[in-house]
């Protein structure tokens, strides 16, 4: 191998991770333009490129489109702006993924690939599907009404693939209503129909004598545009009043109506909702003199226009638009496209390529003993730090918050935490177990993420209970990290099992270092979990006045902390030596595991994020993984030193 | 023979023991939770010496389960029957027993010095922090305030325990004297007496969990009125099985039966779905109620204002918040304080936290109501001087060690530059 060849994978590693911020350009219609666009969904603001990704991921479980028997891919903010400005024509893409073939059958749905037809047997239309949303609803509630745990994997579907389609319903009324085939002159008739039509609801409710014809026009409207406002869209209509009232983003639907008959005028007078009478009186006088928003002549104009496919129209309407929230929501327009560009840097995938790239270099060292190699996965492990790290505070950034909120970013964190220490011990020994160690855990880590954020929106807002960014910022970050230091010691004893057998590898020297290496880390891992683990009990003390409530999460820290303490007093006791110490620091992943996961499948406790029931396999798949490395460290074997003599 | 003890007691061996058992007892507590619920956990698996049968085939059961292999759950009922064997050391014994190998071994062999100073100091706040819970199991006490606003209230109640309350009112005050008796005292035949009491009640029937619902018209025609006064006439009881799950509640019932010097003066039926109702004959003045167990306290809040804020578009709620005023006549102090997640009121030795929140849905713009969760913990502060305690001792220690060991690595170093990447050959 040559000096060179270091720089040079390091280069192309780095440049790669960079393209990926290059902007996006558009040709014909602006959709990356209208991706930067901000909308306010699961209660934060957020460019519709999030929404497209996030709903594209839970509906189909890619943040893509490939249809069987077309060509090219469609991006997800291209099959939102369709979905939301042409639903009919987005009713035919083949979107909902279905795995379960009870449910295909429950539909009716070919179960076999046909490129003709375009099926490729697992993803289907909405036009495939709307045929029996009766069905869909009725095995719904049947499944609704059982306790999570106890569902069958069929039921599971029913109710994943409910939740898909009532998104998808949500989304196509986010701009127009569903129905509107062009929403721009349904606009002029309904500005046109709105002074007599509430001039003559006045007199109705005066008990007047009024123009029947011209409150049924007028009504008809309302009636639509309610029915669109109650599939709770996202918000995209802007607050009026930016300096006072910021947050209050409204629907379509309830902009509309602010002209005519509000929102909540309607639901009181078909009693869905009650509000006092002084204020019924003060709606009614006040119906029809607000005028419209106007970002909603825009809407119609660039709906219309996407469906007629004038290019020129739509992009200059988008100008337009963005125009309008300029100068009163900058704020906003720089956050959306801000996340817009994290979304497309996608920086922990970029991460894990170049993680199991440097991990496969790493083991390939120990078979050529080449120390270019190790230095070149030392350089693809400092990049993808890099770009993990980024990533990490660029999400820090647009939330507002510390790094770990949710379990899918204690996943990423657990991942980053691990390349730290991995650095450190690579640093100090330069012989590729670092950098393994931080390749393989990061990897997998990243992995878990990735399944984690197929659920939705990885940003979600915080409950009011964990709304603090103090305590996000010291217990759960603390805690966190020494989940990451007990695999890595885990991961670390792993090796030494395995790379145990090769008798030129494993010299004595090889193993008390590694020895060394885990012994150290478990002191790391045991300050941090216990100082995380009591913090954890203070924040519970300071929210509810209970320092330890015997939570699952809570035992499951408190598992972590004994057992590393275990291994530490067998240590000092003399119970355990070298292959002792190893042994116990493997069963650490699995302890860690459970407390990482297991405890949020019991379907308790105030920690539970639902059952789920592809993680439990896994988890389950990693408990035995690590059970027969286990067992393998028992094989006796020539040359190790606590076993027989060298030779 | 003691000195042998000793040895034992104050050896690594038993501490490895000792963590390992208490691991074993955790998961298990931790399996077992969800069939038997978190209070009966506690009591049987952490608050206890020992565990017994009963528990442990719960914990079995549920991890059984959980590997898809089908155990039925036991019923309800069969973790509250006897007999129970001790099978597995319980919470207590093995906190108990850590602590002592902790004092023995120090008192035994640990000599002090400045290398094993953090040792010392973990030991010290691990100690604190097992004393601080074994002090708040015994002295912390857990209650409820629920307001609607508008309501004043000097007293919260208790989450589990009910009373049966026997009120009066003072004349020429708005004071009422209330003479409260457990509700563990209301046995079938007990006899319930006090000296401030003009007359005496029996308990006739008990539950520990019924519906008292009102007499439906065609439905209950053969069913007997639940009693012959009071609300009686009107209701029904139906028993309902015990729940353990952790978001429900038992509510007690029970019929007594009012005698006077000329016998029975007819039963009345108590329960917390009823309000107070009025007593006859000798009693004739008093009232009954059935309810959760009340601490009265020095000093009242009234709830001023109740602030339910949910994030834009979602049902996900951004704030919880109760403006209240606290009102003490002892100290005139007089305040309004606003209580929310993570910032409880701490006052009086107790600490108000925000639980709760709701509005009345009967009518348009129903008054807000709140709960607050009130606790007494005298051995709140434990854990945080713990903390210190542990974190400074483990980081001392293990920064002796890093330093030791990096000062031999320096050392080393001139040899291992060359021959350094284990493997190279």
């Amino acid at each position: 191998m040559k000096r060179w060849l270091p720089w040079v994978v390091a280069v192309v590693a780095i440049g790669w991770s960079l393209s990926h911020l290059r902007p996006a350009r558009d040709t014909g219609i602006a959709v990356s333009e209208f991706g930067r666009l901000p909308v306010v969904f699961n209660g934060r603001l957020q460019p519709f490129d999030s929404v497209a990704r996030n709903s594209l991921l839970q509906i189909r479980g890619k943040q893509t489109l490939r249809e069987e028997g077309k060509p090219g891919t469609t991006t997800a903010m291209e099959w939102l702006l369709e979905l939301m400005a042409t639903p009919e024509k987005a009713n035919a893409r083949k979107v909902f993924r279905i795995d379960h073939p009870d449910l295909k059958a429950l539909f009716g749905l070919p179960l076999e690939a046909n490129e003709a037809a375009g099926d490729d047997g697992k993803h289907y239309s909405l036009d495939q599907l709307s045929l029996k949303f009766e069905g869909l609803r009725e095995q719904s509630s049947v499944a609704r009404s059982k306790e999570a745990v106890l569902r069958t994997p069929f039921e599971q579907a029913v109710l994943k693939l409910g939740d898909a389609v009532t998104l998808y319903l949500r989304l196509q009324n986010t701009l127009k209503p569903v129905n509107s085939q062009d929403f721009e002159a349904d606009l002029v008739r309904y500005r046109e129909v709105i002074p007599a039509g509430t001039e003559a609801f006045r007199e109705r409710m005066a008990g007047r004598p009024f123009d029947t014809n011209a409150l049924t026009g007028a009504l008809n409207f309302a009636q639509q545009y309610l029915a669109m406002h109650g599939m709770e869209p996202p918000l995209v209509v802007s607050p009026h009043h930016p300096e006072r009232e910021r947050d209050n983003w409204m629907r379509t639907g309830e902009a509309l109506l602010e002209s005519s008959f509000p929102v909540a005028l309607l639901r009181h007078l078909i009693n869905e909702e009650r509000i006092a009478e002084d204020e019924v009186d003060r709606l009614v006088e006040q119906a029809g003199t607000v005028p419209l928003h106007p970002s909603l002549p825009l809407f119609g104009k660039l709906t219309t226009a996407y469906a007629k496919g004038d290019v020129a129209t739509f992009n200059s309407t988008l100008t337009a638009y963005r125009g309008t929230l300029t100068g009163a929501y900058d704020r906003e327009l720089s956050k959306a496209s801000q996340e817009q560009v994290f979304n497309r840097a996608q920086p922990f995938y970029t991460a894990m390529v170049l993680y199991i790239a440097a991990f496969l270099l790493a083991c390939g060292f120990w078979f050529a003993s080449s120390e270019p190699l190790r230095r070149t996965a030392w350089w693809l492990v400092m990049t993808a730090f890099v770009v993990h790290t980024a990533g990490l505070i660029a999400r820090m950034w647009l939330e507002g918050r510390p790094p770990v909120t949710n379990l899918y970013s204690s996943a990423v964190f657990i991942g980053w935490g691990a390349v730290g220490l991995g650095l450190i011990l690579e640093r100090i020994w330069r012989n590729a177990i670092g950098l393994a160690v931080a390749g393989i855990l990061s990897f997998a880590s990243l992995i878990v993420a990735h399944h984690l954020a197929q659920s939705g929106d990885t940003m979600e807002m915080m409950r009011a209970v964990l709304d603090t960014n103090f305590w996000l910022a010291t217990h759960v970050v603390i805690v966190t990290l020494g989940y990451a230091a007990t695999y890595v010691a885990g991961f670390l004893s792993i090796l030494y099992v395995l790379v145990g057998f090769s008798r030129r590898t494993m010299t004595p020297e090889f193993g008390r270092s590694l020895t060394r290496a885990v012994y150290g880390i478990i002191c790391f891992a045991t300050l941090f979990s216990f100082t995380g683990t009591v913090l954890g009990g203070i924040w519970a003390d300071q929210s509810w006045g209970r320092f330890w409530g015997w939570d699952p999460k809570e035992n499951g820290a408190l598992i972590i902390v004994l057992w590393n303490a275990l291994i530490l007093h067998a240590r000092w006791g003399g119970l355990v030596k070298e292959r002792g110490i190893h042994l116990l620091s493997i069963a650490g992943n699995i302890v860690t595991s459970w407390s990482w996961f297991g405890t949020n499948m019991l379907g308790v406790g105030l920690h539970a994020y639902g059952f789920m029931d592809a993680a439990f396999k896994a988890l389950m798949a990693f408990v035995v993984f690590n059970l027969v490395v286990i067992g393998l460290g028992y094989l006796p074997r020539p040359g190790r030193t606590n076993l027989a003599p060298a030779r | 023979m003691l000195r042998r003890a000793l040895e034992v007691l104050s050896s690594l061996r038993l501490t490895v023991l000792l963590l390992g058992l208490g691991i074993l007892l955790v998961f298990l507590g931790t399996l077992a939770q969800e069939p038997m619920g978190l209070y009966l956990v506690q009591e049987r698996f952490f608050k206890s010496f020992f565990v017994d049968q009963i528990a442990l085939s719960a914990a079995i059961r549920k991890g059984a389960h959980l590997l898809a292999i089908h155990m039925a759950p036991l019923p309800p009922e069969a973790y509250m029957a006897g007999p129970r064997i001790p099978v597995f050391p319980g919470g207590y014994l093995l906190g108990g027993l850590l602590v002592a190998n902790l004092l023995a071994a120090h008192i035994r062999r640990f000599k002090f010095s400045w290398a094993k100073s953090g040792i010392f100091l973990t030991h010290v706040g691990l100690i604190l922090l097992l004393l601080g819970q074994l002090f708040t199991d015994v002295l912390s006490r857990e209650s409820q305030m629920s307001f609607r606003e508008g309501d004043t209230r000097n007293y919260s109640e208790d989450f589990q325990k009910h009373e049966l309350a026997l009120i009066r009112d003072v004349e020429g005050t708005d004071r009422e004297l209330v003479v409260a008796f457990p509700g563990t005292q209301l046995k079938p035949g007990a006899e319930i007496r006090h000296e401030r009491l003009p007359f005496v009640l029996k308990v006739r029937q008990q539950f520990e969990n019924a519906d008292v619902r009102r007499r439906a018209p065609m439905v209950d025609t053969n069913r007997e009125p639940a009693a012959t006064q009071g609300a009686g006439p009107r209701f029904v009881i139906d028993p309902q099985p015990l729940t353990l799950e952790m978001d429900k509640k038992n509510q007690p019932a029970a019929v007594v039966e009012l005698t006077g010097t000329s016998g029975s003066l007819g039963t009345w039926v108590v329960s917390p779905f009823l309000r107070e109702q009025d007593l006859e004959g000798p009693a004739a003045g008093w009232r009954v109620e059935l309810r959760p167990t009340r601490y009265y306290e020095p000093f009242s809040l009234k709830l001023l204002r109740t602030t339910h804020e949910d994030y834009r578009g979602t049902k996900v709620p951004k704030n919880f918040q109760s403006r209240v005023e606290l009102d003490n006549p002892v100290t005139r102090e007089k305040r309004e304080i606003d209580i929310y997640m993570n910032n409880p009121l701490r006052y009086g030795g107790l600490t108000f936290y925000q639980f709760q929140m709701g509005r009345e849905q009967l009518e348009a713009g129903g008054r807000g109501t709140s709960a607050l969760q009130v606790v007494r913990n005298p051995s709140w502060l434990t854990p945080y001087f713990s903390t210190v305690l542990v974190f400074g001792g483990l980081m001392v220690q293990f920064l002796i060690h890093l330093v030791g060991f990096l000062g031999k690595r320096g050392r080393r170093a001139g040899a291992a530059a060359t021959a350094g990447v284990s493997g190279a050959v």
